[in-house]
């Protein structure tokens, strides 16, 4: 365990270092920033119309703002988490320090699980931006908060599996870039599969989209904790990681 | 301290390593040596536990590369040829996170990086971005991150490659320093290197094991005899070659004299000797018969001379590139 912090605090240390993690900080909170902007000036104009007309419409902060917002957020997600993950061990290799961990009396696991988990922290700061939007949303207003909860739990959760397959890929190259992109063709490929559940509804369509992150990313956005798309998050990142530990290994033996 | 037993390592068309098989005692500087691409880096590898052996065993200070990898890597500081640096990092920094790595912690910690840093003599660099250091300075990094943990083995491959020729002898005087604390491999395909710095030499070639001797017995065994080269000059201006070398010839325990060069009234001779040490009565020889002496000196040969017996006839083309590369 002591370990696994060592590898993290060095992870956390290279992107709070360099400008990645303030890029991606600012970018994320830019376009999170405008959804936010706008899913709020249009939840004001409706309740305007509503007040003028006379009739109160039962409007509720949580259906009308969060739980879109918060899908938005997997969603814009998807596009970052190839930014994080592809230095992981590209970068490593590339610049030879791989060596160097790989001959320290530290477990393979270790050194993966570290990384992973500073990718995760990292991703958690990201989410810390949307927090601050929703802050105001609690000021002004009186949303529940325990459907915020149970939305953030499942944007952990559907990053870490997105992280544990981007880990994975990053160690198959040397080439940060190559990373990077396979990293985010895999995310849109997990994206769209959800799509074809929109015109066809056979066995094969049903399967194809329940691979889909977004797909489990449903129950969450309601409020609802679902054992079954936990479990499923919970799956993709334990395969990920485990791809990852069976990659070094072969890293091993084929370099 | 490091027994190795029939390594080797296979690709999937190549063989790196053919059934390598050597001992290093403790506190010894061993010279690994041989041409680019030999199998050095892979062999050294194999013993860090970077790579797997295909098959043959290796075990440093008693444990088994495959069996206990921990325990070996716990005692073994390895440089590799370019040193594994984060460019982002502060020496210091860095040094405390190896340190971490390794399993050092809290006062010990800190102890042992200032330390290595007055070891390897970058305490000035201290507080500088590794990535803004020289190429001597990284390297000296990256020896006082081998050497952190204070381990038992240190694996050096190529600690001195792209150097300067003043950091190539700080390198080596640094080298020399370390051993007696711990037993030292160190690759390279300089032959100068491995006659200055080391005690033990093993030659490697085309991933098979050529010779493994001391640096003083591969000399002598390739040479067999001595021979030493003599600068004759005549006292008035001609010398008379051919009395020259029946006089040399004559001379007890001599066997073959040849005749080199000549500049101006100055000649040059090789002369081999059976065995012994015949330069006295050569340097007698040559003033009694009222000539004079201007130089007397062994020829003795390099390591490079001995490379090229044991391994020349198999690869002249790597062999060349050799000779190249150990002359600048």
């Amino acid at each position: 365990m002591r370990n696994v912090w060592i590898i993290c605090r060095k992870e956390l240390g290279s992107y709070f270092v360099s400008p990645i993690a303030y890029l991606l900080l600012t970018m994320f909170a830019v376009i999170f920033g405008f959804f936010f902007w706008n899913a709020l000036g249009y939840f004001v104009l409706m309740g305007m119309e509503s007040q003028m007309r006379g009739q109160a419409f039962p409007m509720n902060l949580n259906e009308e703002i969060i739980r879109p917002l918060l899908s938005n957020v997997s969603v814009i997600g998807l596009f970052f988490i190839p930014m994080i993950t592809m230095r992981l061990f590209a970068e490593e290799k590339r610049t030879g320090t791989i060596e160097l961990l790989a001959t320290s009396p530290i477990r393979d696991v270790e050194i993966i699980l570290g990384k992973w988990l500073a990718a995760m922290i990292l991703y958690a700061c990201l989410l810390l931006f949307t927090a601050l939007n929703f802050a105001f949303l609690f000021r002004y207003g009186h949303p529940d908060w325990k459907p915020l909860a149970i939305g953030y739990l499942g944007l952990l959760l559907q990053a870490g599996g997105l992280l544990a397959i981007g880990t994975f890929i990053s160690t198959l190259t040397k080439n940060q870039i190559i990373a990077g992109a396979a990293t985010f063709g895999v995310c849109l490929i997990l994206w769209v599969l959800e799509w074809v559940s929109g015109y066809e509804t056979a066995t094969w369509a049903k399967v194809l989209s329940y691979m889909s992150v977004i797909t489990h990313f449903e129950s969450f956005s309601k409020g609802v904790l679902n054992t079954k798309d936990a479990i499923f998050y919970l799956t993709v990142i334990f395969v990920g990681l485990f791809f990852t530990t069976r990659s070094m290994e072969s890293l091993r033996w084929r370099s | 301290m490091i027994t190795v037993k029939d390594l080797t390592k296979r690709y999937a068309r190549t063989v790196a390593v053919d059934q390598i098989s050597f001992a290093v005692e403790k506190g010894q500087i061993v010279g690994f040596l041989g041409p680019n691409g030999a199998g050095k880096t892979t062999t050294m590898r194999m013993l860090t536990c970077f790579l797997p052996p295909s098959s043959g065993t290796a075990t440093v200070a008693g444990f088994d590369v495959l069996e206990q990898p921990l325990e070996v890597k716990r005692r073994i500081g390895y440089l590799p040829e370019t040193p594994p640096l984060y460019p982002e990092m502060e020496t210091t920094e860095y040094l405390t996170f190896v340190g971490k790595l390794k399993g050092l912690s809290g006062s010990q910690l800190n102890q042992r990086v200032d330390f290595v840093c007055e070891r390897c003599a970058i305490s000035d660099v201290k507080k500088k971005i590794l990535g803004k250091l020289s190429k001597g300075y990284r390297q000296r990094v990256g020896l006082a991150q081998a050497i952190i943990h204070n381990p038992d083995v240190l694996i050096l491959d190529e600690p001195t490659a792209g150097l300067d020729p003043k950091q190539i002898n700080e390198t080596r005087d640094l080298i020399k320093g370390l051993a007696g604390d711990h037993t030292i491999i160190l690759s390279t395909h300089i032959l100068p290197e491995v006659e200055q710095t080391c005690q033990q030499v093993i030659i490697i070639n085309k991933g098979k094991l050529v010779a493994t001797d001391s640096v003083e017995n591969l000399q002598a065994r390739a040479r067999g005899s001595e021979s030493v080269l003599v600068e004759v000059a005549g006292r008035n201006g001609n010398l008379d070659l051919p009395a020259v070398q029946k006089r040399l010839e004559q001379i007890r325990g001599v066997g073959r004299v040849e005749y080199k060069t000549s500049h101006a009234n100055r000649s040059v001779f090789e002369v081999e000797s059976q065995k012994g040490f015949v330069r006295g009565d050569l340097a007698r020889a040559v003033v009694e018969a009222g000539w004079d002496l201007n130089e007397l000196r062994p020829a003795a040969m390099s390591l490079e001379e001995i490379f090229l017996q044991l391994t020349g006839s198999e690869t002249p083309a790597a062999t060349r590139d050799l000779v190249a590369k150990g002359a600048d």
